[in-house]
């Protein structure tokens, strides 16, 4: 016997899925094969500018997520707007951007490495990201407890909010840290963007596109993830038992 | 709401005034840590002084989440929690009652540990209006942040481990701000720590707000 239908969902086999992983991962490749093989060799940085394909494109992944996660969590939380949907985007998104950002970090160390001399610096860009990466974690560790799912929706989407705001307060305040201190002399990437130009900045343009396929298609699968999570949650023991009945009246 | 405040206030604190949980257990808790901040980084003054303000702030913090976590503890014996909801009480002065009551707690910790920093680290305590401001302001942000995410981890199973976790990062600013108002009050220039007491109060706001609104649907989920 299989387990009672819901309502229509779009499943993870639908083409348009389908189609918009291949062109997202194609994309990807893409951007990796002009980034490390097409493009030139920056006039400055030299071959480190080939992280500058995929560095931003991370970055802005990242911080695109965790956008989406709190405006799903205020339309949660919002009576008008409220639905189980909001809740399932927030905790996909939210998991996704912590995956970006952790690569956004990773990635921006092994560039500052050569660049700065140094794996880390107390950069308050860096220094934000870092603390938004451990602020995200929090929150999906209070969305893996178990509980009621508007019980849990509701505290999950009160904490991603206590978390949002919280993300000005530590730029400015890490900013005003850092420049109080010293003028930090590092070369910023986001300036460096003005100087890229011809395949350079096909390539990095594709990045963006590419990396935000990727993170659509994976919110995409998360999604249809925590769903079915739900639903197991839901229906699991009924359609367990009803399969044992059916076992015993044979 | 500002009456119901002031009864939940007097409810923990009267409570604390006869367990002595905190004066027995967080105060020790805070002092082992300056003395254990002390060990890690030598003996040298040299090397103390200027760390002290950090090394304050961060003895804060950590008693904090002792301090939230007694906060609720009394609540969950005998099902408190639950004739705090019956009480008829509004949830924004439970809010602010409970809060309220940490914050004095950590007010009275952060004089023995003003001493303890004087004494062990040899700080030279200087600006006494700023100490006292960045000890105010940062403190009620604390509790308010604190009592917050307390009441969200209390009625779980991990909220020892969770807690930490979702309160740490979020008071961050908490931590930079105080640490930067007290170190120019300790350099003998607590006019410059104006931008960091602002931090704090827009910390403080913000989270007294969110507190206010949040808190009574996070208390009947509980």
């Amino acid at each position: 016997m299989s387990a009672p239908r819901g309502k229509t969902q779009l499943g993870t086999s639908a083409l348009a899925l389908r189609v918009l992983g291949v062109v997202a991962v194609a994309g990807v490749v893409a951007t990796v094969w002009l980034g490390l093989f097409v493009t030139p060799p920056d006039e400055f940085m030299g071959n480190l500018v080939r992280l500058l394909y995929v560095h931003p494109p991370m970055a802005w992944v990242a911080f695109l997520a965790f956008g989406v996660a709190s405006l799903s969590s205020v339309l949660y939380l919002w009576p008008r707007t409220r639905a189980e949907h909001f809740d399932r985007l927030a905790g996909a998104s939210a998991e996704v951007g912590l995956v970006f950002t952790g690569l956004t970090l990773v990635s921006g160390s092994i560039w500052g490495r050569p660049t700065w001399g140094a794996w880390w610096v107390w950069d308050p860009l860096l220094t934000t990201t870092a603390l938004l990466f451990v602020l995200y974690l929090g929150y999906v560790a209070l969305r893996r407890v178990p509980g009621e799912f508007h019980v849990r929706a509701r505290r999950s989407a009160i904490a991603a909010l206590i978390a949002f705001v919280d993300v000005p307060v530590v730029y400015f305040s890490v900013e005003w840290w850092r420049s109080l201190h010293q003028a930090p002399t590092v070369l910023n990437p986001t300036t460096h963007k003005t100087y890229v130009h011809g395949s350079m900045a096909w390539t990095l343009l594709l990045g963006f596109v590419s990396f935000t396929l990727v993170y659509i298609w994976l919110v995409a699968h998360r999604y249809r993830l925590a769903e079915m999570q739900d639903r197991e949650d839901d229906e699991g023991l009924e359609v367990a038992l009803a399969e044992r009945r059916a076992e015993a009246s044979v | 709401m500002l009456r119901d405040a002031a009864l939940v206030a007097g409810k923990d604190l009267r409570i604390e005034l006869r367990s002595r949980v905190g004066l027995n257990q967080v105060g020790p808790f805070a002092i082992a840590v300056l003395l254990l901040f002390g060990l890690a980084l030598g003996p040298d003054r040299a090397v103390l002084a200027p760390a002290s303000a950090g090394l304050f702030w961060v003895a804060v913090l950590l008693s904090t989440l002792l301090a939230v976590q007694r906060s609720y503890a009394i609540e969950s014996a005998d099902a408190a929690r639950d004739g705090l909801r019956l009480s008829g009480l509004d949830p924004a002065g439970i809010f602010l009652g409970k809060a309220g009551a940490v914050a004095a707690q950590l007010l009275v910790l952060e004089v023995a540990l003003t001493i303890g920093v004087a004494l062990l680290y040899g700080a030279h305590l200087s600006g006494a209006v700023v100490l006292v401001a960045a000890c105010v302001t940062g403190t009620v942000g604390l509790a308010a942040v604190g009592t917050l995410y307390g009441v969200v981890a209390s009625g779980l199973r991990t909220r020892e481990t969770l807690l930490p976790l979702l309160f740490l990062p979020v008071v961050a600013p908490v931590l930079l701000g105080a640490t930067k108002a007290w170190n120019e009050a300790l350099a003998g220039t607590p006019g410059r720590a104006g931008t960091w007491l602002d931090v704090l109060v827009v910390f403080a706001v913000l989270y007294i707000a969110i507190g206010t609104v949040a808190f009574g649907p996070l208390l009947e989920d509980g």
